[in-house]
């Protein structure tokens, strides 16, 4: 098992000031580079001595990586702005303020001063047996130690498990993702853009990754468009310590609601599964619905249809299901 | 280059994992290598090899067409070369960087592909005869002969009954890692999500016999992709189209028979 060491192994440390230095140094080393935002990630991987890069790219003084400003469609915001500014932003406050209380559950404040926007959504997954070093799927190895009869597994998965169980616990994905975000991702072969939903990949399809990142590329920035500017949000966390914790569960919901029925609607649920689910059933069966209890209740049903609890998080699902059902109830008016 | 790839489990024991991917792109290399020298020797041959053709026996007393596949053994072929096939890409491309949703898709045509084999088994003993695939001391006299002619000239073997040495050999070598692959593939899928049985990661072994099972799944695997490699590349070769065609068609042209069989080794039994 790993053991936390005060020492971290030897790496070589490069501090580019521009992206494109920093890509250069990326696409030489490949695989054994690693990439160094705020850190928060990062120092847990190295002092356990589970990863051991040969190379980290420490992007903090990149300054085109940090910054929230306003474009043309929407507003863009850095992937190195740490989340303390993400969450006092005033732009961010007054038009997609669902993202600011998302960033403001993460962590501590402390955490949050030097934790970026890109680092949350990026990071690893919390799951400890893969954490602590084991050759689990996630890992490189053969076997998922979360899912077998004697495993720990309250905080896994409840949907798409494919032989690791992990989920990512970002608690800014489902607001993103509620927002119709756009990801903005720089290689040395120029820019692609992706959609948040679409950010993250589940083991089905890659398991030793959780998003569409591949080692040579880096997360620039995050692209929020008006579409949902002003919207009515809601954004709700439950972890076992409000102080300080992963989700167990969260929900994030972008509403256009008039006269009390709903005219387009985005909801997302973090910590359900490997990636942050995008209920598309539900937000089908909600447009053009009058806003009601038992609107809330039938379309939160139909959200856990589906789901498949591991040993120990069978209460996942009622979680959800009522998360659910207070993300749309609370749009209703008053 | 590691072979196998190691780790130590939670409880502090060395165990194997599984093979070292690189072992694919050597696989594909052997391949590789293996139809370039072949392509150079067979230069040195394939004119004499034309003339044959040319000058081929004839025997107005046999029926043209001469049934080599029934039609059960024809389809049963192109179910496991199908399902090879796909089991090859939806195992090896996201080992080698081409990612998308596998394992389904994987496991269910490995199953197909058992459901295959075991027909073929059923089929080929009861229904067929073993003999024809029997290796002999006189087929590995034979392999020998072909192997000498092939690199400095020579004598030419004897004519064969149904299959040459050769293709005898690539068969028990194809059984050899189909059936690897296919026995640890089926205990594989007591660790993965599927509905024919309960899921249980430590059922039959600990993680050091799991992790033999996964070697031999992926050994199995490399040495198919050669074999496969070399299985395209006779099946295209012009000289040996006859033998693609009767697979497709099911027979063979009655000149194809006389000058590549020993009709007393393989008396025809069926034709048209």
């Amino acid at each position: 098992m790993a053991v936390i060491h005060d020492m971290i192994p030897d790496f070589e440390l490069y501090q580019p000031e521009s992206l494109d230095g920093a890509l250069e140094v990326l696409d030489r080393h490949r695989d054994t580079a690693w990439v160094l935002a705020g850190g928060m990630d990062t120092f847990d991987w190295f002092k356990d001595r589970v990863k051991r890069p040969e190379a980290v790219v420490d992007l903090g003084a990149i300054p085109e990586l940090s910054g929230i400003s306003e474009t043309d469609g929407g507003i863009e915001i850095g992937a190195m702005t740490p989340l303390t500014e993400v969450v006092e932003n005033e732009l961010v406050r007054e038009r997609y303020s669902i993202l600011a209380e998302a960033a403001e559950t993460v962590a501590t404040p402390q955490i949050r001063n030097q934790g970026t926007l890109g680092g949350n959504l990026v990071q690893d997954t919390r799951c400890w047996y893969y954490r602590a070093g084991w050759p689990c799927y996630r890992a490189g190895g053969n076997i998922c130690y979360a899912d077998t009869p004697e495993s720990m597994n309250r905080e896994h998965c409840i949907f798409d498990a494919s032989r690791c169980v992990a989920v990512t616990p970002s608690d800014t994905a489902p607001a993103l993702i509620a927002l119709d975000a756009e990801m903005v991702i720089r290689g040395r072969r120029g820019e692609r853009t992706v959609a948040a939903e679409d950010f993250f990949v589940g083991p089905a399809i890659d398991i030793t990754r959780m998003t569409v990142l591949q080692p040579n590329e880096v997360l620039q920035s995050v692209r929020i468009p008006d579409t949902w500017a002003g919207a009515d949000f809601y954004f709700e966390k439950v972890r076992d310590r409000n102080a300080w914790d992963f989700p167990l569960v969260n929900v994030a919901s972008a509403m256009r609601v008039e006269d009390g029925v709903v005219q387009d609607c985005r909801l997302s649920v973090g910590a359900v599964s490997p990636v942050p689910l995008r209920m598309d059933r539900c937000e089908e069966l909600l447009r053009g619905q009058k806003i009601s209890e038992d609107i809330a209740t039938r379309i939160a049903e139909l959200g856990v249809i589906g789901a498949k609890p591991l040993r120990h998080n069978g209460y996942k699902v009622p979680l959800m299901r009522n998360l659910i059902r207070r993300a749309i109830r609370g749009q209703a008016p008053v | 280059m590691e072979i196998v790839q190691r780790a130590t489990n939670p409880w502090g024991q060395d165990v194997l994992l599984g093979i070292d991917w690189s072992l694919f792109w050597i696989a594909l290399i052997a391949g590789g290598v293996f139809l370039i020298l072949h392509l150079a020797l067979r230069r040195r041959w394939i004119g004499e090899e034309k003339k044959a053709a040319a000058n081929a026996p004839d025997d107005p007393g046999l029926p043209q067409k001469i049934q080599r596949h029934s039609l059960a053994s024809r389809l049963f072929h192109a179910v496991m070369g199908i399902s090879m096939i796909l089991l090859l890409i939806t195992g090896f491309l996201p080992k080698v960087g081409l990612q998308f949703a596998w394992l389904e898709i994987h496991w269910i045509t490995g199953l197909i592909l058992t459901a295959s084999i075991v027909f073929h088994i059923i089929h080929a003993t009861f229904f067929q005869s073993l003999k024809n695939v029997w290796i002999g001391l006189s087929d590995l006299g034979d392999m020998m002969r072909e192997m000498r002619k092939a690199v400095t000239g020579g004598e030419a073997p004897a004519k064969p009954g149904k299959y040459p040495a050769a293709q005898k050999m690539f068969h028990h070598a194809a059984t050899l890692a189909g059936m690897a692959a296919i026995i640890t593939g089926i205990l594989m899928m007591w660790r993965i999500e599927q509905p024919l049985w309960a899921q249980d990661d430590y059922a039959f072994f600990g993680d050091g016999g799991w992790g033999w099972v996964y070697v031999l799944h992926g050994v199995g695997g490399v040495v198919l992709v050669t074999l496969t490699v070399a299985h395209v590349y006779f099946a295209i070769l012009p000289e040996k189209r006859w033998m693609t065609w009767s697979m497709i068609l099911g027979w063979i042209d009655r000149k194809d028979y006389l000058r590549h069989h020993d009709p007393a080794k393989w008396p025809v039994t069926g034709g048209k």
